[in-house]
């Protein structure tokens, strides 16, 4: 048996039965981040002492029967998630060695139920990214590989690209990560995983470094739709310290993946039939919508009229509350710090030698829209556009139960790839941006394969509060695409 | 009342308008946790929110807001049930965040007004703007170290009210009654000490000058001025500093200015070009401020007499000058002094003597009501003595004198002392007899007509009986004496 190819559902089983104790499946991921994470890099800090103490912790816990649902679940943790001694680095020089004294609440959630932390996981600079590729610790590598190109690196897609390169090459059983315009469901389809964005306000925020707040949402990657419920099952919940989480009962998300989707009907938004978009994805896609109307579903053609202004107002409101998210990182009380004559000099050398190239970009146009003379034409009028946005959503839930569309335009593309041309990258999150505006809940789910042998993802999006659909909408997808391909790198197979 | 400057070209009027950061009587911060005390060692009351810590998230004081609401309600002004809190972006060391908190296109409070009166016995209504809670920022300590400058959160994040009033103000002597009376009003409330040495009031002011009639000029912000006596003279000198601008050809251009009390002038701080683009936007971090009409009822049933009504009523039951009735419901605990004393007594009789020896006691003294040894029971009981003739009001003062030095109480002052009066028709002849007998002079003078010297003659009878005297039976005794 290999513990590193097992489901966190099969893993649980294992444990509870006495097949193989916490501390051997910790060890045995522990054993592949050792030899994997150096050519991945999908960790920027591991931390297997303390992965092992806690795997302990939990064999105790599953001995005395007090064990948690996800006891003994060794995890990556989205190096965005504040973690209690351990450093938190938002993938940024500016943050150099802080080590917060708090654990941010969704992965204080993790620990209360057993879960074990391998370490944290790379990402794109404060979340600005969609390749890994502006990570102050180096880019992470895909384990997918192209048919026939070993050579090529491929990105694993971001802002959570470490937390999906891990996954997917089984150093972790599932990983946190937070989703702004994408960056769980993006990296989950360029990687071959689940991934759940919930409804905003369902996780906490609390302690986790915020890139734009009205729009960070707490999520999980696993390497199945039961499996990513049950990590949200973990991590969500009121939380009386972020004042825009909601105080709602989470309901049984496991149950709701097995509901099936009979009677439900699944609309099919007009609007994300791109032009230009590679013609095995539009199969694909096609492909699912099938295996839905197969399983019970009615299909009905629905129209989200304003998507087309997602992605532009996106990047409006986005680095509108960057720029003020990110004025903290001052040098005064934390982080790097640049010396300077004075103050106005310590911040200057301080945020020019801390940020990268694409966080000082979208600090300086949030930092434009915000200005005197351009906050209506530019803040203000996309406020407005995204409350049309929302309203498109409603009106469509009011027809029909879910969503379903391609993640992405595309599969994983190779490092050096889109990197000219900032607006190029931008697309990726084209299908993955408007629910970030909505607040709905969305997830990717593996649905086949390009013509490189690339995984591909299609998109469920649901109705505010109602993960439940979006887990068996997903669920019936999974079983019907009986996806078994498994990445080139991988646990127990380095080169 | 008018008041205007004198400039070579004409007279000119100033337009006045406060902006008064007050800061709220919390326990805690108006985001975070974190204690509110003054005083305490720096960075001893700082929470990681107050720092400004990745990850970390303002959740509002929901007793801040009511303080909010009570001003609101006690500056007779609109209470929004909808408001909104925006972020003000700006970088300084002692602004953690990077943006402060605030309130900028929907307040919680909007239009409201006060009464004020002026010592010539006038009132005028000074508009209020708007009312909006806000988050103080730090303290930046310059002068501990030659070389680096200390920062201190400890009210980093405090709650403040920016209370923003009308141009309506048009002297100093004006700003100075609006001021006293918003920190009667606030401390009645009980939502801010008023405390303007410990900074917990503080107040922005906008001046400009015009001759009467026009419409308003070019006005000049000068900030943060720290006492009511320092707003007054800051208003004059840039008034002033403005008039001689505008009379010597030139135009006063909009800026931000400092007060300096020592050279009782205002110079630049910044000016328009270099003002801070402060890129407000509505907090994502924070939802919308939602009252209930009947949260705010309830705020409002529980509020305490408020200056005007308890002046009114005081003019009303008491009978007293809307002066005297303005100067004594100035603070609660002056208010609550008087009516103890005038419990039972004449009324107007209790406010002179508070007013008057009582005030100027504690003004000589240095204490405060609280710590006075004339309680008002102690007053109250020698009042009671002048009404029932155990003494007359001339030795009342000296009994009064004596209980300011000794806290005792007026009767024992009166036992001890011998000052009881003496209503002893016997005494009170002997004593006329033996004054008239020492004055033939002042007496034949008296007789051919100088009627005057009828008060000499009181004087010198009460002098005899060291002012003992029933002062009605001193002067029945001489009337009936020079009459034969």
């Amino acid at each position: 048996m290999t513990l590193t190819g097992l489901s966190i559902a099969e893993a649980r089983a294992g444990l509870d039965a006495r097949d193989f104790s916490a501390v051997e499946l910790v060890q045995a991921h522990v054993d592949a981040a050792a030899a994997l994470n150096p050519r991945l890099n999908a960790f920027i800090t591991l931390t297997p002492e303390l992965a092992l103490a806690q795997a302990a912790g939990a064999d105790a816990a599953l001995g005395d029967g007090s064990a948690g649902p996800l006891a003994g679940i060794p995890l990556g943790i989205k190096d965005l998630f504040c973690t209690k001694g351990v450093r938190t680095t938002a993938g940024s020089r500016i943050l150099d060695d802080f080590v917060p004294p708090y654990e941010s609440t969704v992965t204080a959630n993790l620990l209360r139920d057993g879960a074990v932390f391998l370490g944290k996981t790379n990402l794109d600079e404060f979340a600005m990214g969609s390749s890994n590729m502006t990570s102050a610790f180096g880019p992470v590598e895909n384990p997918w590989k192209r048919a026939g190109d070993p050579g090529a690196v491929l990105v694993p897609g971001g802002s959570s690209g470490g937390s999906a390169a891990a996954v997917a090459a089984r150093i972790a059983m599932g990983a946190t990560g937070t989703d702004t315009g994408g960056s769980i469901r993006q990296p989950a389809a360029l990687c071959g995983l689940a991934g759940i964005k919930p409804t905003y306000g369902r996780c906490s925020r609390w302690g986790v470094v915020a890139f734009a707040s009205s729009l960070d949402h707490p999520g999980a990657f696993a390497r199945t739709v039961q499996d990513s419920a049950m990590l949200l099952q973990s991590m969500a919940g009121f939380d009386p310290r972020d004042s825009t989480s909601v105080d709602r009962p989470v309901p049984d998300y496991a149950a709701a993946c097995r509901r099936g989707v009979r009677g439900l009907r699944i609309g099919v938004p007009r609007e994300y039939r791109a032009d230009g978009m590679p013609e095995e994805v539009d199969r694909l896609w096609r492909q699912g919508l099938d295996w839905l109307r197969a399983a019970g579903a009615t299909i009905v053609d629905v129209s989200l009229p304003h998507t087309r202004y997602g992605l532009a107002t996106y990047y409006i409101v986005a680095p509108a509350e960057a720029s003020s998210n990110l004025a903290r990182y001052d040098g005064v009380r934390f982080g790097h710090r640049e010396p300077g004559h004075d103050l106005t000099e310590l911040y200057e050398h301080t945020r020019a030698a801390g940020f990268g190239e694409e966080v000082k970009r979208r600090i300086l146009i949030g930092t434009y829209v915000l200005s005197a003379g351009y906050y209506d034409a530019y803040y203000l009028r996309a406020q407005k556009v995204r409350t049309l946005i929302l309203h498109d959503f409603d009106q469509v839930f009011a027809e029909v139960d879910a969503l379903l569309t391609p993640t992405t335009p595309n599969a994983a593309f190779a490092q050096g790839e889109k990197m000219d041309d900032p607006v190029a990258m931008y697309l990726n999150d084209v299908f993955t941006v408007p629910a970030n505006m909505a607040g709905v809940p969305a997830m990717s789910v593996p649905a086949g394969l390009d013509g490189q042998g690339l995984p591909l993802g299609l998109q469920v999006i649901g109705r505010s509060w109602d993960e439940e659909t979006v887990f068996a909408v997903a669920q019936v997808i999974e079983d019907a695409a009986g996806f078994s391909v498994l990445p080139a790198l991988r646990a127990g197979v380095v080169r | 009342m008018t008041y205007t400057l004198q400039g070579s070209t004409g007279t000119w009027e100033i337009v006045c308008g406060l902006e008064v950061h007050a800061q709220v009587i919390s326990r805690s911060k108006l985001f975070s946790g974190a204690a509110t005390d003054f005083g305490s060692e720096p960075n001893s009351q700082v929470s990681l929110v107050d720092a400004a810590f990745p990850g970390m998230l303002p959740v509002l004081n929901e007793e801040c807001v009511a303080q909010a609401v009570r001003t609101g309600l006690g500056l007779n002004a609109q209470i929004n049930l909808n408001s909104r809190f925006d972020r003000k972006n700006y970088f300084y060391a002692d602004l953690p965040s990077g943006y402060q908190i605030s309130q900028f296109e929907q307040p919680i409070v909007g239009r409201g007004e006060v009464e004020v009166e002026l010592p010539d016995g006038s009132a005028r209504r000074i508009g209020i703007t708007r009312l909006h809670l806000e988050q103080d920022a730090g303290k930046s300590l310059h002068d501990q170290d030659p070389s680096r400058s200390f920062i201190d959160l400890n009210r980093c994040g405090v709650a403040l009210m920016e209370i923003v009033s009308e141009p309506d103000i048009r002297s100093p002597e004006e700003a100075g009654a609006y001021l006293r009376k918003l920190r009667t009003v606030l401390r009645y409330l009980g939502t801010c000490d008023g405390n303007m040495d410990e900074g917990s009031m503080r107040a922005d002011v906008n001046v400009s000058v015009r001759h009467a009639g026009e419409p308003f000029r070019t006005r000049c912000e000068v900030k943060n001025v720290n006492s009511i006596r320092f707003v007054m003279l800051a208003i004059e000198a840039e008034a002033r500093r403005q008039v001689e601008i505008w009379e010597a050809g030139q135009e006063v251009h909009q800026e931000t200015r400092l007060f300096d009390p020592a050279r009782n002038e205002t110079r630049s701080m910044r000016s328009k070009e270099d003002a801070h683009d402060y890129r407000y936007f509505p907090d994502p971090d924070l939802l919308p401020l939602v009252l209930e009409q009947g949260w705010v009822a309830r705020l409002k049933a529980s509020l305490p007499e408020l200056p005007d009504a308890k002046r009114a009523r005081f003019v009303r039951d008491y009978g007293l000058t809307p002066y005297d009735a303005a100067v004594l419901v100035a603070e609660q605990s002056i208010a609550a002094f008087f009516e103890t004393v005038a419990s039972g007594r004449n009324a107007r009789l209790a406010a002179n003597w508070i007013t008057g020896d009582f005030f100027a006691a504690l003004n000589r003294t240095g204490r405060t009501i609280e710590t006075s040894p004339v309680t008002a029971e102690t007053l109250g009981a020698l009042l009671d003595l002048m009404a029932d003739g155990t003494i007359n009001g001339r030795i009342a003062k000296e009994v009064f004198e004596a209980m300011v030095d000794t806290g005792a109480a007026p009767a024992d002052i009166v036992q001890q002392r011998g000052l009881r009066q003496v209503t002893d028709t016997g005494a009170i002849d002997d004593a006329v007899n033996a004054v008239l007998a020492a004055n033939p002079d002042k007496l034949a003078e008296y007789r051919s007509g100088k009627d005057k010297l009828f008060g000499f003659f009181v004087g010198q009878v009460m002098k005899a009986m060291a002012g003992r005297g029933n002062p009605a039976l001193v002067n029945e005794a001489l009337r009936a004496r020079l009459s034969v």
